[in-house]
């Protein structure tokens, strides 16, 4: 019974990381691209060594599998934030049908405010 | 389980595509880092074939270095030193 979990669990994060993989080559945008390709693939492969460590048990290998999913699950959102953030501020645009920009409207803000202000102590 | 190993080796190069065709250099860096997980499934789904416990260190030890050079990266294009 907990084989038969641990295989559904496997196949289900190996159908997740290939779809990631699919929007990384399918979808218009940098931005699109980042957020298709790391949730998918986050996902799955912690379904992946979910699976592993249901198929193993308290083994050497089952509670290595734990360790790697859980360190894929904290470190692969930081590394997209901090990439996501770093090529906005490098200048990449986005795509032509974006409708909102937070963090653009935000940096813009900041400079009319820091240019008032000089302007008041000029 | 063979299929699924070809399924990820799929993955994989969809990635590379998109590694070697890639706009911006943004592209290029979240591609290798997607590679590279996808390395880190395959070395997990081998590891559960031949019934080998070592291969999950190698398979941690790729997600490890992935992150890191990602990070460094990014750090890098901010143009940020890389203590900051």
């Amino acid at each position: 019974m907990i084989s038969i979990l641990g295989w559904i669990f496997i196949i289900i994060g190996v159908t997740f990381d290939l779809l990631g993989c699919l929007g990384l080559v399918r979808f218009p945008d940098l931005y699109n691209r980042m957020q298709a390709a790391t949730k998918g693939v986050t996902l799955g492969t912690c379904g992946l060594m979910l699976g592993i460590f249901l198929l193993k048990g308290f083994n050497v290998m089952g509670v290595k599998a734990l360790v790697c999913a859980f360190f894929i699950l904290i470190t692969m959102p930081v590394a997209a934030h901090a990439l996501s953030r770093s090529s906005h501020s490098f200048g990449i645009k986005m795509w032509h049908k974006t409708i909102i920009d937070k963090l653009g409207q935000d940096k813009f803000n900041k400079d009319v405010i820091a240019k008032n202000e000089q302007e008041e102590k000029e | 389980m063979d299929i699924l190993i070809i399924l990820l080796s799929l993955g994989a190069f969809f990635s590379l595509y998109r590694a070697l065709q890639g706009p911006s250099i943004s592209d290029r860096v979240i591609a290798v880092d997607i590679m590279g997980i996808s390395f880190t499934c395959i070395t997990a789904l081998i590891a559960l074939k031949y019934d080998i416990a070592y291969l999950m260190d190698l398979s941690i030890i790729i997600a490890i270095l992935s992150f890191v050079g990602t990070l460094a990266l990014s750090k890098y294009l901010e143009g940020r030193s890389l203590d900051d």
